[in-house]
Protein backbone atom coordinates (compact mmCIF):
# COMPACT_ATOMS: atom_id res chain seq x y z
CA UNK A 1 0.00 0.00 0.00
CA UNK A 2 1.49 3.40 -0.94
CA UNK A 3 1.69 6.29 1.55
CA UNK A 4 -1.51 8.08 0.51
CA UNK A 5 -3.86 5.10 0.79
CA UNK A 6 -2.09 4.09 4.02
CA UNK A 7 -2.65 7.57 5.46
CA UNK A 8 -6.32 7.34 4.47
CA UNK A 9 -6.71 3.98 6.21
CA UNK A 10 -4.95 5.31 9.33
CA UNK A 11 -7.25 8.34 9.45
CA UNK A 12 -10.22 6.03 9.08
CA UNK A 13 -8.87 3.81 11.83
CA UNK A 14 -8.50 6.75 14.21
CA UNK A 15 -12.00 7.92 13.27
CA UNK A 16 -13.49 4.53 14.26
CA UNK A 17 -11.61 4.49 17.59
CA UNK A 18 -12.51 8.11 18.37
CA UNK A 19 -16.16 7.53 17.44
CA UNK A 20 -16.37 4.57 19.81
CA UNK A 21 -14.86 6.54 22.68
CA UNK A 22 -17.29 9.39 21.93
CA UNK A 23 -20.17 6.92 22.02
CA UNK A 24 -18.92 5.50 25.33
CA UNK A 25 -18.81 9.05 26.70
CA UNK A 26 -22.30 9.90 25.47
CA UNK A 27 -23.83 6.63 26.70
CA UNK A 28 -22.14 7.07 30.09
CA UNK A 29 -25.23 6.03 32.05
CA UNK A 30 -25.19 2.61 30.41
CA UNK A 31 -21.47 2.38 31.09
CA UNK A 32 -22.01 3.13 34.79
CA UNK A 33 -24.69 0.42 35.03
CA UNK A 34 -22.54 -2.26 33.37
CA UNK A 35 -19.49 -1.16 35.32
CA UNK A 36 -21.27 -1.42 38.68
CA UNK A 37 -22.66 -4.81 37.68
CA UNK A 38 -19.17 -6.09 36.80
CA UNK A 39 -17.69 -4.75 40.05
CA UNK A 40 -20.46 -6.35 42.11
CA UNK A 41 -19.94 -9.61 40.23
CA UNK A 42 -16.17 -9.57 40.79
CA UNK A 43 -16.52 -8.77 44.49
CA UNK A 44 -19.10 -11.57 44.84
CA UNK A 45 -16.70 -14.02 43.22
CA UNK A 46 -13.97 -12.88 45.63
CA UNK A 47 -16.24 -13.48 48.62
CA UNK A 48 -17.19 -16.92 47.30
CA UNK A 49 -13.46 -17.71 47.39
CA UNK A 50 -13.21 -16.29 50.90
CA UNK A 51 -16.24 -18.26 52.09
CA UNK A 52 -15.10 -21.69 50.91
CA UNK A 53 -13.20 -22.42 54.13
CA UNK A 54 -16.27 -21.87 56.29
CA UNK A 55 -18.41 -23.76 53.81
CA UNK A 56 -16.16 -26.83 53.52
CA UNK A 57 -15.01 -26.87 57.15
CA UNK A 58 -11.42 -27.67 56.13
CA UNK A 59 -8.48 -25.24 56.06
CA UNK A 60 -7.77 -23.86 52.57
CA UNK A 61 -5.44 -21.22 51.12
CA UNK A 62 -7.97 -18.37 51.15
CA UNK A 63 -5.68 -15.86 49.43
CA UNK A 64 -5.19 -18.34 46.57
CA UNK A 65 -8.91 -18.97 46.27
CA UNK A 66 -9.87 -15.28 46.31
CA UNK A 67 -7.28 -14.52 43.65
CA UNK A 68 -8.35 -17.57 41.62
CA UNK A 69 -11.94 -16.33 41.51
CA UNK A 70 -10.98 -12.69 40.93
CA UNK A 71 -8.68 -13.56 38.04
CA UNK A 72 -11.53 -15.53 36.48
CA UNK A 73 -13.98 -12.70 36.98
CA UNK A 74 -11.76 -9.82 35.83
CA UNK A 75 -10.23 -11.66 32.89
CA UNK A 76 -13.65 -12.85 31.79
CA UNK A 77 -14.85 -9.24 32.09
CA UNK A 78 -12.01 -8.11 29.80
CA UNK A 79 -12.44 -10.90 27.27
CA UNK A 80 -16.20 -10.56 27.12
CA UNK A 81 -15.96 -6.78 26.59
CA UNK A 82 -13.51 -7.41 23.76
CA UNK A 83 -15.72 -10.10 22.28
CA UNK A 84 -18.97 -8.15 22.67
CA UNK A 85 -17.70 -4.88 21.18
CA UNK A 86 -16.28 -6.61 18.13
CA UNK A 87 -19.16 -9.05 17.72
CA UNK A 88 -21.79 -6.32 18.02
CA UNK A 89 -20.12 -3.87 15.61
CA UNK A 90 -22.68 -4.54 12.92
CA UNK A 91 -25.64 -4.83 15.30
CA UNK A 92 -24.79 -1.49 16.92
CA UNK A 93 -24.54 0.35 13.61
CA UNK A 94 -27.75 -1.23 12.45
CA UNK A 95 -29.47 -0.04 15.62
CA UNK A 96 -28.09 3.48 15.13
CA UNK A 97 -29.15 3.28 11.44
CA UNK A 98 -25.68 4.34 10.32
CA UNK A 99 -24.65 1.01 8.84
CA UNK A 100 -25.16 2.02 5.22
CA UNK A 101 -23.01 5.13 5.64
CA UNK A 102 -20.19 3.17 7.23
CA UNK A 103 -20.38 0.39 4.65
CA UNK A 104 -20.34 2.78 1.69
CA UNK A 105 -17.28 4.65 2.97
CA UNK A 106 -14.06 4.05 0.99
CA UNK A 107 -12.38 2.12 3.78
CA UNK A 108 -11.20 -1.48 3.93
CA UNK A 109 -13.40 -3.73 6.02
CA UNK A 110 -10.28 -5.02 7.78
CA UNK A 111 -9.48 -1.42 8.84
CA UNK A 112 -13.05 -1.01 10.09
CA UNK A 113 -13.06 -4.24 12.10
CA UNK A 114 -9.49 -4.09 13.40
CA UNK A 115 -9.95 -0.48 14.52
CA UNK A 116 -13.02 -1.55 16.46
CA UNK A 117 -10.81 -4.23 18.00
CA UNK A 118 -8.21 -1.59 18.86
CA UNK A 119 -10.83 0.41 20.71
CA UNK A 120 -12.08 -2.74 22.45
CA UNK A 121 -8.59 -3.56 23.72
CA UNK A 122 -7.96 -0.02 25.00
CA UNK A 123 -11.38 0.23 26.62
CA UNK A 124 -11.24 -3.32 28.03
CA UNK A 125 -7.80 -2.77 29.60
CA UNK A 126 -8.79 0.58 31.10
CA UNK A 127 -11.94 -0.94 32.55
CA UNK A 128 -10.13 -3.99 33.96
CA UNK A 129 -7.47 -1.87 35.67
CA UNK A 130 -10.14 0.30 37.34
CA UNK A 131 -12.10 -2.80 38.42
CA UNK A 132 -8.95 -4.40 39.84
CA UNK A 133 -8.21 -1.19 41.77
CA UNK A 134 -11.71 -1.03 43.26
CA UNK A 135 -11.93 -4.75 44.06
CA UNK A 136 -8.53 -4.72 45.82
CA UNK A 137 -10.08 -2.43 48.50
CA UNK A 138 -12.35 -5.28 49.57
CA UNK A 139 -9.72 -7.98 49.94
CA UNK A 140 -6.30 -8.21 51.54
CA UNK A 141 -4.61 -9.55 48.41
CA UNK A 142 -1.09 -10.96 48.59
CA UNK A 143 0.42 -10.45 45.14
CA UNK A 144 4.06 -10.72 46.25
CA UNK A 145 4.72 -13.81 44.09
CA UNK A 146 2.81 -12.64 41.01
CA UNK A 147 4.61 -12.28 37.67
CA UNK A 148 2.81 -9.32 36.10
CA UNK A 149 5.01 -9.15 33.01
CA UNK A 150 4.10 -12.73 32.19
CA UNK A 151 0.41 -11.94 32.86
CA UNK A 152 0.50 -8.97 30.46
CA UNK A 153 2.16 -11.18 27.84
CA UNK A 154 -0.59 -13.79 28.15
CA UNK A 155 -3.25 -11.08 27.95
CA UNK A 156 -1.62 -9.67 24.81
CA UNK A 157 -1.46 -13.02 23.04
CA UNK A 158 -4.97 -14.01 24.16
CA UNK A 159 -6.42 -10.76 22.81
CA UNK A 160 -5.66 -11.78 19.19
CA UNK A 161 -7.54 -15.05 19.43
CA UNK A 162 -10.46 -13.35 21.15
CA UNK A 163 -10.57 -10.62 18.51
CA UNK A 164 -10.57 -13.38 15.87
CA UNK A 165 -13.44 -15.07 17.65
CA UNK A 166 -15.23 -11.70 17.89
CA UNK A 167 -14.84 -11.04 14.14
CA UNK A 168 -16.24 -14.51 13.41
CA UNK A 169 -19.15 -13.77 15.76
CA UNK A 170 -19.72 -10.34 14.12
CA UNK A 171 -20.82 -12.24 11.02
CA UNK A 172 -23.94 -13.50 12.80
CA UNK A 173 -25.65 -10.08 13.18
CA UNK A 174 -24.54 -9.29 9.61
CA UNK A 175 -26.41 -12.24 8.11
CA UNK A 176 -29.31 -12.30 10.55
CA UNK A 177 -30.51 -8.84 11.58
CA UNK A 178 -33.17 -10.25 13.90
CA UNK A 179 -31.49 -13.20 15.62
CA UNK A 180 -27.76 -12.62 15.15
CA UNK A 181 -27.11 -10.79 18.43
CA UNK A 182 -29.00 -13.39 20.46
CA UNK A 183 -26.89 -16.15 18.93
CA UNK A 184 -23.74 -14.18 19.84
CA UNK A 185 -24.92 -14.09 23.47
CA UNK A 186 -25.56 -17.86 23.44
CA UNK A 187 -22.06 -18.36 22.03
CA UNK A 188 -20.62 -16.16 24.80
CA UNK A 189 -22.49 -18.11 27.51
CA UNK A 190 -21.10 -21.38 26.12
CA UNK A 191 -17.57 -19.96 26.22
CA UNK A 192 -18.10 -19.06 29.88
CA UNK A 193 -19.32 -22.56 30.69
CA UNK A 194 -16.64 -24.49 28.81
CA UNK A 195 -13.56 -22.35 29.48
CA UNK A 196 -13.06 -22.81 33.22
CA UNK A 197 -13.63 -19.21 34.24
CA UNK A 198 -14.43 -20.12 37.86
CA UNK A 199 -13.20 -23.73 37.98
CA UNK A 200 -10.54 -25.99 36.51
CA UNK A 201 -11.76 -27.67 33.34
CA UNK A 202 -10.72 -31.03 34.91
CA UNK A 203 -14.02 -30.99 36.85
CA UNK A 204 -15.98 -31.10 33.58
CA UNK A 205 -17.13 -34.35 31.93
CA UNK A 206 -14.57 -35.64 29.43
CA UNK A 207 -16.53 -34.51 26.35
CA UNK A 208 -16.78 -31.01 27.79
CA UNK A 209 -13.05 -31.00 28.52
CA UNK A 210 -12.44 -31.80 24.85
CA UNK A 211 -14.63 -28.86 23.80
CA UNK A 212 -12.82 -26.63 26.32
CA UNK A 213 -9.55 -27.30 24.50
CA UNK A 214 -10.97 -25.42 21.50
CA UNK A 215 -11.65 -22.24 23.50
CA UNK A 216 -8.91 -19.59 23.69
CA UNK A 217 -10.33 -18.51 27.06
CA UNK A 218 -9.24 -21.85 28.55
CA UNK A 219 -5.56 -21.13 27.80
CA UNK A 220 -5.83 -17.44 28.66
CA UNK A 221 -7.24 -18.23 32.09
CA UNK A 222 -4.70 -20.97 32.75
CA UNK A 223 -1.87 -18.68 31.71
CA UNK A 224 -3.06 -15.75 33.81
CA UNK A 225 -3.49 -17.95 36.86
CA UNK A 226 -0.06 -19.54 36.38
CA UNK A 227 1.48 -16.04 36.10
CA UNK A 228 -0.30 -14.43 39.05
CA UNK A 229 -0.86 -17.32 41.44
CA UNK A 230 2.31 -19.28 40.77
CA UNK A 231 4.57 -16.52 39.43
CA UNK A 232 5.46 -18.51 36.31
CA UNK A 233 7.48 -16.86 33.52
CA UNK A 234 5.96 -16.19 30.13
CA UNK A 235 8.59 -18.43 28.50
CA UNK A 236 7.72 -21.37 30.74
CA UNK A 237 4.10 -21.33 29.61
CA UNK A 238 4.51 -22.54 26.05
CA UNK A 239 1.68 -25.06 26.51
CA UNK A 240 -0.72 -22.12 27.04
CA UNK A 241 0.91 -19.75 24.55
CA UNK A 242 1.06 -21.85 21.37
CA UNK A 243 -2.68 -22.67 21.32
CA UNK A 244 -3.42 -18.95 21.76
CA UNK A 245 -1.02 -17.99 18.94
CA UNK A 246 -2.42 -20.73 16.71
CA UNK A 247 -6.03 -19.76 17.38
CA UNK A 248 -5.24 -16.06 16.82
CA UNK A 249 -3.39 -16.86 13.58
CA UNK A 250 -6.31 -18.92 12.29
CA UNK A 251 -9.33 -17.09 13.69
CA UNK A 252 -8.33 -13.50 12.86
CA UNK A 253 -7.61 -13.87 9.10
CA UNK A 254 -10.37 -16.48 8.76
CA UNK A 255 -12.81 -14.14 10.53
CA UNK A 256 -11.93 -11.24 8.21
CA UNK A 257 -12.20 -13.46 5.12
CA UNK A 258 -15.53 -14.97 6.15
CA UNK A 259 -16.83 -11.51 7.05
CA UNK A 260 -15.91 -10.26 3.58
CA UNK A 261 -17.68 -13.24 1.95
CA UNK A 262 -20.77 -12.77 4.08
CA UNK A 263 -20.81 -9.00 3.44
CA UNK A 264 -21.13 -9.81 -0.26
CA UNK A 265 -23.88 -12.30 0.57
CA UNK A 266 -25.69 -9.62 2.63
CA UNK A 267 -25.41 -7.21 -0.31
CA UNK A 268 -26.90 -9.81 -2.63
CA UNK A 269 -29.76 -10.59 -0.27
CA UNK A 270 -30.32 -6.97 0.81
CA UNK A 271 -30.03 -7.59 4.56
CA UNK A 272 -27.49 -4.89 5.43
CA UNK A 273 -30.25 -2.65 6.63
CA UNK A 274 -32.56 -3.81 9.41
CA UNK A 275 -35.66 -3.42 7.26
CA UNK A 276 -33.87 -5.18 4.37
CA UNK B 1 -20.75 14.88 -22.44
CA UNK B 2 -19.42 11.96 -20.36
CA UNK B 3 -21.80 9.45 -18.88
CA UNK B 4 -21.52 9.49 -15.09
CA UNK B 5 -23.92 6.65 -14.29
CA UNK B 6 -24.70 3.93 -16.79
CA UNK B 7 -27.18 1.23 -15.79
CA UNK B 8 -28.29 -1.50 -18.15
CA UNK B 9 -31.04 -4.04 -17.55
CA UNK B 10 -30.81 -3.90 -13.74
CA UNK B 11 -32.98 -6.56 -12.13
CA UNK B 12 -33.29 -6.96 -8.36
CA UNK B 13 -35.43 -9.48 -6.54
CA UNK B 14 -36.00 -9.86 -2.81
CA UNK B 15 -37.45 -12.69 -0.81
CA UNK B 16 -40.14 -11.35 1.51
CA UNK B 17 -42.40 -13.64 3.56
CA UNK B 18 -41.41 -16.62 1.41
CA UNK B 19 -42.46 -14.74 -1.76
CA UNK B 20 -40.14 -13.38 -4.41
CA UNK B 21 -40.71 -9.65 -4.97
CA UNK B 22 -39.12 -8.10 -8.04
CA UNK B 23 -38.13 -4.57 -7.04
CA UNK B 24 -36.41 -3.64 -10.30
CA UNK B 25 -37.49 -5.21 -13.60
CA UNK B 26 -34.77 -4.24 -16.05
CA UNK B 27 -33.77 -0.64 -15.45
CA UNK B 28 -31.82 1.21 -18.16
CA UNK B 29 -30.52 4.65 -17.16
CA UNK B 30 -27.79 6.92 -18.52
CA UNK B 31 -27.00 9.99 -16.42
CA UNK B 32 -24.67 12.60 -17.86
CA UNK B 33 -21.90 14.28 -15.92
CA UNK B 34 -23.09 17.45 -14.22
CA UNK B 35 -26.82 16.90 -14.60
CA UNK B 36 -29.50 16.66 -11.95
CA UNK B 37 -31.43 13.53 -12.78
CA UNK B 38 -34.70 12.79 -11.07
CA UNK B 39 -36.12 9.36 -10.38
CA UNK B 40 -39.76 10.06 -9.70
CA UNK B 41 -42.05 7.42 -8.34
CA UNK B 42 -44.34 6.44 -5.49
CA UNK B 43 -43.23 4.51 -2.41
CA UNK B 44 -42.13 0.99 -3.29
CA UNK B 45 -41.49 1.81 -6.95
CA UNK B 46 -37.80 0.81 -6.71
CA UNK B 47 -36.13 4.24 -6.34
CA UNK B 48 -34.19 3.47 -3.16
CA UNK B 49 -33.25 0.00 -4.40
CA UNK B 50 -31.64 1.61 -7.43
CA UNK B 51 -29.82 4.14 -5.21
CA UNK B 52 -28.49 1.30 -3.02
CA UNK B 53 -27.23 -0.58 -6.07
CA UNK B 54 -25.49 2.53 -7.37
CA UNK B 55 -23.89 3.15 -3.97
CA UNK B 56 -22.35 -0.36 -3.64
CA UNK B 57 -24.73 -1.39 -0.84
CA UNK B 58 -26.72 -3.87 -2.87
CA UNK B 59 -25.78 -6.19 -5.73
CA UNK B 60 -28.14 -6.50 -8.71
CA UNK B 61 -29.30 -10.00 -9.69
CA UNK B 62 -28.93 -9.14 -13.37
CA UNK B 63 -27.55 -6.29 -15.43
CA UNK B 64 -24.62 -3.96 -15.05
CA UNK B 65 -24.05 -0.56 -13.52
CA UNK B 66 -21.02 1.62 -14.13
CA UNK B 67 -19.90 4.87 -12.56
CA UNK B 68 -17.57 6.76 -14.91
CA UNK B 69 -16.89 3.48 -16.74
CA UNK B 70 -16.06 1.60 -13.52
CA UNK B 71 -18.20 -1.41 -12.71
CA UNK B 72 -19.75 -0.81 -9.29
CA UNK B 73 -19.31 -4.44 -8.18
CA UNK B 74 -15.76 -4.81 -9.44
CA UNK B 75 -14.46 -1.41 -8.33
CA UNK B 76 -16.45 -0.47 -5.20
CA UNK B 77 -13.57 1.52 -3.68
CA UNK B 78 -13.34 3.80 -6.72
CA UNK B 79 -17.08 4.40 -6.59
CA UNK B 80 -17.08 4.99 -2.83
CA UNK B 81 -14.30 7.56 -3.13
CA UNK B 82 -16.19 9.78 -5.58
CA UNK B 83 -19.72 9.29 -4.27
CA UNK B 84 -21.78 10.35 -1.30
CA UNK B 85 -25.40 10.05 -0.36
CA UNK B 86 -28.12 11.83 1.57
CA UNK B 87 -31.05 9.61 2.42
CA UNK B 88 -34.54 10.12 3.75
CA UNK B 89 -33.40 9.08 7.24
CA UNK B 90 -30.64 11.38 8.45
CA UNK B 91 -28.66 8.29 9.65
CA UNK B 92 -26.46 9.74 12.37
CA UNK B 93 -25.18 8.57 15.70
CA UNK B 94 -28.00 10.25 17.57
CA UNK B 95 -26.15 10.84 20.83
CA UNK B 96 -23.09 12.30 19.12
CA UNK B 97 -22.88 15.99 18.30
CA UNK B 98 -22.96 17.38 14.78
CA UNK B 99 -19.20 18.01 15.04
CA UNK B 100 -18.51 14.46 16.22
CA UNK B 101 -20.62 12.97 13.43
CA UNK B 102 -19.00 15.19 10.80
CA UNK B 103 -15.44 14.44 12.00
CA UNK B 104 -16.23 10.73 12.02
CA UNK B 105 -17.56 10.89 8.48
CA UNK B 106 -14.53 12.90 7.34
CA UNK B 107 -12.19 10.39 8.98
CA UNK B 108 -13.69 7.33 7.31
CA UNK B 109 -13.39 9.15 3.99
CA UNK B 110 -9.68 9.64 4.67
CA UNK B 111 -9.90 13.39 5.32
CA UNK B 112 -7.49 14.76 7.94
CA UNK B 113 -8.80 16.53 11.05
CA UNK B 114 -7.43 19.89 9.92
CA UNK B 115 -8.94 19.62 6.46
CA UNK B 116 -12.23 18.43 7.94
CA UNK B 117 -12.33 21.38 10.33
CA UNK B 118 -11.75 23.83 7.46
CA UNK B 119 -14.42 22.16 5.35
CA UNK B 120 -16.94 22.22 8.20
CA UNK B 121 -16.18 25.91 8.82
CA UNK B 122 -16.72 26.72 5.15
CA UNK B 123 -19.97 24.75 5.03
CA UNK B 124 -21.62 26.11 8.18
CA UNK B 125 -22.94 29.27 6.54
CA UNK B 126 -23.50 27.74 3.11
CA UNK B 127 -25.69 25.00 4.54
CA UNK B 128 -27.30 27.26 7.12
CA UNK B 129 -26.20 25.47 10.26
CA UNK B 130 -26.37 27.13 13.65
CA UNK B 131 -22.74 27.33 14.82
CA UNK B 132 -23.78 27.47 18.49
CA UNK B 133 -25.53 24.10 18.26
CA UNK B 134 -22.82 22.06 16.61
CA UNK B 135 -21.74 20.54 19.92
CA UNK B 136 -25.29 19.43 20.77
CA UNK B 137 -26.38 15.80 20.23
CA UNK B 138 -28.03 15.29 16.84
CA UNK B 139 -31.10 13.80 18.54
CA UNK B 140 -31.91 17.32 19.82
CA UNK B 141 -32.00 18.75 16.28
CA UNK B 142 -35.15 19.22 14.21
CA UNK B 143 -35.57 17.00 11.11
CA UNK B 144 -34.75 19.96 8.90
CA UNK B 145 -31.54 20.74 10.80
CA UNK B 146 -30.54 17.07 10.80
CA UNK B 147 -30.99 16.98 7.05
CA UNK B 148 -28.79 20.09 6.68
CA UNK B 149 -26.06 18.33 8.69
CA UNK B 150 -26.53 15.29 6.42
CA UNK B 151 -26.05 17.55 3.40
CA UNK B 152 -22.95 19.12 4.96
CA UNK B 153 -21.64 15.60 5.59
CA UNK B 154 -22.09 14.72 1.94
CA UNK B 155 -20.67 18.02 0.60
CA UNK B 156 -17.62 17.68 2.86
CA UNK B 157 -16.19 14.88 0.71
CA UNK B 158 -16.59 16.92 -2.52
CA UNK B 159 -18.43 14.08 -4.27
CA UNK B 160 -18.39 13.87 -8.06
CA UNK B 161 -21.65 11.96 -7.73
CA UNK B 162 -24.27 12.77 -5.14
CA UNK B 163 -27.16 10.43 -4.51
CA UNK B 164 -30.10 12.18 -2.89
CA UNK B 165 -32.66 9.65 -1.76
CA UNK B 166 -35.81 11.63 -0.93
CA UNK B 167 -33.81 14.31 0.90
CA UNK B 168 -36.83 16.54 1.50
CA UNK B 169 -39.40 13.95 2.58
CA UNK B 170 -40.92 14.83 5.93
CA UNK B 171 -39.47 18.35 6.03
CA UNK B 172 -41.56 21.42 6.70
CA UNK B 173 -42.04 23.73 3.67
CA UNK B 174 -39.32 26.15 4.74
CA UNK B 175 -36.71 23.44 5.41
CA UNK B 176 -37.71 21.81 2.13
CA UNK B 177 -37.09 25.04 0.25
CA UNK B 178 -33.71 25.46 1.98
CA UNK B 179 -32.61 21.96 1.03
CA UNK B 180 -33.75 22.44 -2.58
CA UNK B 181 -31.77 25.68 -2.74
CA UNK B 182 -28.68 23.88 -1.43
CA UNK B 183 -28.97 21.28 -4.17
CA UNK B 184 -29.13 23.97 -6.85
CA UNK B 185 -26.25 25.88 -5.22
CA UNK B 186 -24.10 22.75 -5.21
CA UNK B 187 -24.73 22.19 -8.88
CA UNK B 188 -23.94 25.83 -9.62
CA UNK B 189 -20.65 25.67 -7.68
CA UNK B 190 -19.39 22.24 -8.73
CA UNK B 191 -19.81 19.87 -11.63
CA UNK B 192 -21.32 17.22 -9.37
CA UNK B 193 -23.72 14.80 -10.96
CA UNK B 194 -26.84 14.49 -8.85
CA UNK B 195 -29.29 11.61 -8.83
CA UNK B 196 -32.37 12.69 -6.92
CA UNK B 197 -35.19 10.35 -6.00
CA UNK B 198 -38.41 11.95 -4.97
CA UNK B 199 -42.13 11.46 -4.92
CA UNK B 200 -42.68 15.19 -4.99
CA UNK B 201 -43.57 16.09 -8.56
CA UNK B 202 -43.06 19.83 -8.08
CA UNK B 203 -39.60 19.16 -6.69
CA UNK B 204 -38.68 16.98 -9.66
CA UNK B 205 -39.91 19.65 -12.07
CA UNK B 206 -38.11 22.43 -10.22
CA UNK B 207 -34.71 20.77 -9.75
CA UNK B 208 -34.15 18.19 -12.45
CA UNK B 209 -32.68 18.49 -15.92
CA UNK B 210 -34.17 15.14 -16.81
CA UNK B 211 -36.64 12.92 -15.07
CA UNK B 212 -37.53 9.23 -15.26
CA UNK B 213 -40.88 8.08 -13.97
CA UNK B 214 -40.42 4.75 -12.25
CA UNK B 215 -43.36 2.55 -11.36
CA UNK B 216 -43.42 -1.06 -10.15
CA UNK B 217 -39.70 -1.42 -10.85
CA UNK B 218 -39.91 -0.20 -14.46
CA UNK B 219 -38.93 3.08 -16.09
CA UNK B 220 -42.11 4.30 -17.79
CA UNK B 221 -40.74 7.42 -19.51
CA UNK B 222 -37.64 9.62 -19.46
CA UNK B 223 -37.21 13.21 -20.55
CA UNK B 224 -36.93 16.87 -19.63
CA UNK B 225 -39.88 17.83 -17.38
CA UNK B 226 -41.13 20.43 -19.88
CA UNK B 227 -40.66 18.04 -22.77
CA UNK B 228 -42.74 15.39 -20.98
CA UNK B 229 -45.52 17.89 -20.39
CA UNK B 230 -45.38 18.97 -24.05
CA UNK B 231 -46.16 15.39 -25.07
CA UNK B 232 -49.64 15.91 -23.59
CA UNK B 233 -50.57 19.30 -25.05
CA UNK B 234 -52.71 17.69 -27.74
CA UNK B 235 -54.69 15.81 -25.07
CA UNK B 236 -54.85 18.24 -22.13
CA UNK B 237 -54.59 22.00 -21.93
CA UNK B 238 -51.88 23.18 -19.51
CA UNK B 239 -50.82 19.66 -18.49
CA UNK B 240 -49.22 19.24 -15.07
CA UNK B 241 -46.63 16.72 -13.99
CA UNK B 242 -49.43 14.77 -12.32
CA UNK B 243 -51.03 14.45 -15.78
CA UNK B 244 -47.71 13.16 -17.11
CA UNK B 245 -47.65 10.53 -14.39
CA UNK B 246 -51.23 9.43 -15.13
CA UNK B 247 -50.55 9.29 -18.87
CA UNK B 248 -47.54 7.00 -18.56
CA UNK B 249 -48.56 4.79 -15.62
CA UNK B 250 -52.34 4.68 -15.99
CA UNK B 251 -52.67 5.71 -12.35
CA UNK B 252 -52.86 8.89 -10.35
CA UNK B 253 -49.85 9.36 -8.09
CA UNK B 254 -52.04 8.81 -5.03
CA UNK B 255 -53.38 5.48 -6.35
CA UNK B 256 -49.84 4.40 -7.21
CA UNK B 257 -48.74 5.25 -3.63
CA UNK B 258 -51.37 2.87 -2.27
CA UNK B 259 -50.26 0.15 -4.65
CA UNK B 260 -53.38 -0.02 -6.85
CA UNK B 261 -53.02 -1.46 -10.34
CA UNK B 262 -54.37 0.39 -13.38
CA UNK B 263 -56.98 -2.41 -13.85
CA UNK B 264 -58.33 -1.84 -10.33
CA UNK B 265 -58.63 1.88 -10.98
CA UNK B 266 -60.44 1.37 -14.32
CA UNK B 267 -62.95 -1.10 -12.82
CA UNK B 268 -63.63 1.24 -9.90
Amino acid sequence: MSVKPLARELRASLAFIERNFNLTKRYWKWEVVFFLYTIANSITMGFIGKGVEAFSGTPVDTNYLILYMLIGSILWGYLSILFEIVAETVAWERWEETIEYTFMAPVRRSTHLLSTCGYAILYGLLRSVVILGIVSFFFDLNLAGANFISAVGILFVASFSFIGLGVVAAILPLISPEKGVQVVHIFQALLLMFSGVYYEIDVLPVWMQNVAKLSPATYALRGMRASILEGQNFSSQWSNIWPLILMGAVLLPAGLKIFSIMEKWAKRKGVLKRSG
Amino acid sequence: MAIAIHAKNIVKKFKKNKKIVTALKGIDIDIYEGEIYGLLGPNGSGKSTFIRIASTLLFPDEGEIEIFDHDVRKHPKYVQEIMNRVSVEASFFRKLSAYENLFYSAGIHGISKKEAFNKIESLIDKVGLDRKRLKDPLEDFSRGMQQKVAIARAFMTDPKILLLDEPTTGLDPRAKKDVQKLILDLRARTKATILLTTHDMNEAEKLCDRVSIIHNGRIMITGHPQELKRKLVNKISNPTFEDVFIEFTGLSFEDAEYGKSSKEVVSA
